[in-house]
């Protein structure tokens, strides 16, 4: 066993982080990432947006709140479950956090109760949200519906197609779908779009952001209401096998099932962390387009939406269209504290490619009886690579951040069934 | 031939005359366009011009804009042939550039500054860079002589006022109201009423976002803009008319646009100089501009006049 120290253990949300008080033009730096690039219109509700923020994350009542619905609602904590049948294939522990069993489906109603909840102090009325797989839509549809928010979430017309159950989810649950025409019609241009709403509702209107992207606080805030899903593994797996795993993996679009998991363990100096990016076709390009959604492992430095972080671009600054088979990973950029801990060698970037992943999606299924989702079908393409490498030793926690349900109509017409 | 954008309000100012600010996509419909609108729109009386840089992702654009810089990209509009378009432009109208952070980060923003300036640009715009963001530009825009233009929202409170103020040059952009860029023809509402009157500033201001009509124009002038600036209803022309064939037609549309826009604006002045009370007596009414309490706040204005 490799002995890995043990920090102070945490409980659930006894507190979400730790405050800090940003001066003129420092606010939301992770290193040199990170930042507010967003019009003048909305800097006062990110300012109002960091205040209700400040004040409700150590309020006792509100954290109570939170974890009831958490718990309630959502159907936390999740299980860490021993996958005994890929472990003994790959000859290590593989610990599956499984985020798949949260309510909808995914990790994202993690974020979206959190956020509602804001909201709903903050006195809005109304949710708009991007999606890309539809996870994050369903999330914030739920949440539209339970708390009684007018809610309305833009999606690629491409991913409205790739993922309609998720569109007729959303519909059932009162929440209007707008599908999102520009661009490459997938989730950099649902955000976009949803922006464009905030602006202009910006008065009595909410935008519950999906991922640790955009314009500080959000990185912080989404990362913090992930943050349970790395209390709860690092609780359990120190219950399970009474040491913390040597290595924690996840799949990165944004990056927020990622950040969930790693930051409770990030002062645990021996866990290594990796982000598994959509590899797409191949890390190559197109003139228009990468063919991939790799930003942490290739990208480079730059502006968007609302954040200085690695994006994909051409030699002009213009943000090239990504590529994935995963809806939930096809993002041009990601979020500025994993760029930042991807930068200083804490967290790991890697990838996995399509096929990599498709052929993980069977694997787990055909296992262990559980059907991933597209998106962390990566993080376990990239378990089965790593695992013949050594690289993770002995123990591992993979984060299931969804299940696949979503995908059957996309991985049934890639094997010709329909 | 460089026109800076201080000497041409105080020459409009001589003349009792408000701006107009025309703002077209460089690139659209093609580069080699893109000088003929521009000295279709100043033959017209478009005061200052501002030519937006096309973007990706462009956040803070209506479907109108959107489109245009689409277009722009698709004909192959950069940021070099953009700058050696500008630097070709040879109109005697301060010209303004408009576009995203991330094309400034990624030319660098001494190097894109310092090239705005040898191209004969006065003002930059950046409607995704608040204030916060703005330190490394705004240094360059000092060295460079450059104004850097920021934006002030129905939605930004006094304070940030005061902020977005210290930072600003060449002219303050105020948002006729909330939302993105698009042609909204109709009243004025409140809410730029309210914010021309609520921002106490001695640089001029300019009223955008919505604006397409010489009524809506005249109507801004009167509530004491010193510009109206008019995106939208120029592109519009310019989407339906981009048959290479019509480029004269599309000319001729694009100065009438401006000229009929200029002459709302003169109507405005010439009725404004008939009622502005004298000096002091209503500073409710931002008609009334005391020059030399430009400079102070809203609230020391009112101080001084004995209202509060
Ligand atoms: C199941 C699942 N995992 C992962 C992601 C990627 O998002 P993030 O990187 O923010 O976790 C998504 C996004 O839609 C998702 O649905």
């Amino acid at each position: 066993m490799t002995g890995a120290t043990i920090s102070q253990p945490q409980t659930n949300n006894s507190e979400l982080s730790e405050s800090t008080g940003p001066e003129f033009g420092t606010a939301g730096k992770y290193g040199k990432y990170g930042g507010q690039y967003v019009p003048e219109v909305l800097m006062p509700a990110l300012e109002e947006l960091e205040e209700a923020y400040e004040k409700y994350k150590s309020d006792p009542e509100f954290l109570k709140e939170l974890d009831y619905y958490l718990k309630e609602f959502g159907g936390r904590e999740t299980p860490l479950y021993y996958a005994r049948n890929l472990s003994k294939k790959y000859g290590l522990k593989v610990y599956l956090k499984r985020e798949d069993l949260v309510h909808g489906g995914a990790h994202k109603l993690n974020n979206a109760i959190g956020q509602a909840l804001l909201a709903k102090h903050m006195g809005k009325k109304r949710l708009v949200a991007e999606t890309g797989a539809g996870q994050h839509g369903t999330a914030t549809a739920m949440v539209g519906a339970s708390f009684g928010f007018e809610t309305v979430v833009y999606m690629g017309a491409r991913d409205v197609e790739r993922q309609h159950p998720n569109v007729y989810r959303m519909e059932l649950m009162g929440t209007e779908v707008k599908p999102v025409h520009s661009g490459s019609s997938t989730l950099k241009d649902a955000i976009n779009e949803a922006l464009r709403d905030w602006v202009t509702n910006v008065e009595d209107t909410h935008y519950l952001i999906g991922s640790v992207v955009g314009a500080h606080p959000y990185p912080e805030i989404v990362r913090d209401f992930q943050s349970v899903i790395g209390k709860e593994a690092r609780t359990q797996v120190l219950e399970k096998e009474g040491r913390l795993p040597d290595s924690l993996i996840a799949c990165a679009g944004g990056g927020s099932n990622a950040m969930g998991l790693f930051y409770p363990f990030l002062k645990d100096k021996d866990v290594k962390m990796f982000a598994v990016e959509a590899g797409g076709k191949g890390l190559t390009y197109t003139k228009k387009a990468a063919l991939h959604s790799a930003s942490l492992c290739v990208g480079t430095e730059g502006v968007l939406q609302g954040a200085r972080t690695k994006i994909l671009q051409d030699k002009h600054g213009q943000i090239l269209e990504s590529e994935s088979i995963s809806a939930g990973l096809d993002y041009s950029g990601v979020g500025p504290e994993l760029a930042h801990l991807s930068e200083t060698g804490r967290v790991q970037a890697c990838y996995a490619i399509d096929e990599e992943a498709l052929e993980a999606f069977h694997e787990l299924s055909r296992l262990e009886g559980i059907i991933p989702a597209l998106e962390s079908s990566h993080a376990l393409a990239y378990l089965k690579k790593a695992a013949e490498s050594g690289e993770l030793g002995e123990m591992v926690v993979v984060n299931l951040s969804g299940r696949g349900d979503k995908d059957l109509d996309s991985v049934f017409k890639l094997a010709g069934r329909v | 031939m460089t026109v800076e954008i201080s000497g041409k309000f105080a020459a409009l100012r001589e003349k009792g005359e408000g701006a107009l600010i025309a703002y077209v996509m460089a690139g659209d419909p093609t580069p080699e366009a893109t000088p003929k609108i521009v000295r279709a729109l100043v033959r017209g009386g478009a005061d200052l011009v501002e030519l937006g840089m096309p973007f990706s992702d462009p956040v803070a654009d209506g479907p109108t804009i959107q489109a245009a810089g689409g277009r722009a990209l698709e004909a192959g509009m950069n940021p070099g042939r953009y700058f050696e378009l500008v630097a070709g432009l040879e109109v005697d109208v301060p010209l303004i550039c408009m576009t995203y952070y991330n094309l400034i980060f990624h030319y660098g923003p001494e190097a894109f500054v310092k090239k705005c300036r040898d191209s004969g640009i006065s003002g930059i715009i950046v409607p995704d860079l608040p204030v916060e963001e703005a330190g490394e530009l705004t240094a360059a825009c000092g060295r460079h002589s450059v104004a850097p233009i920021f934006l002030i929202a129905p939605t930004t409170p006094e304070n940030r006022v005061e902020r977005v103020l210290s930072e600003a040059g060449g002219f303050i952009y105020l948002l006729s109201r909330l939302g993105v860029t698009g042609a909204h023809p109709g009243e004025i509402g409140a809410s730029a009423k309210a914010l021309l009157a609520r921002v106490g500033t001695n640089l001029p201001k300019a009223v955008g976002f919505g604006v397409s009509t010489a009524g809506q124009a005249e109507a801004l002038i009167r509530a004491g803009a010193d510009a109206v600036i008019v995106g939208s209803a120029f592109v519009n022309i310019i989407a339906s008319n981009q048959d290479p064939e019509e480029r004269e037609e599309l000319e001729k549309q694009l100065e009438a646009l401006a000229r009929e826009l200029k002459t709302g604006i003169r109507n405005a002045a010439g009725a404004a100089a008939e009622t502005v009370p004298e000096s002091g007596q209503n500073p409710e009414l931002p008609e009334n501009r005391d020059r030399g309490l430009e400079n102070r706040s809203n609230t020391e204005k009112f101080v001084q006049y004995g209202k509060i």
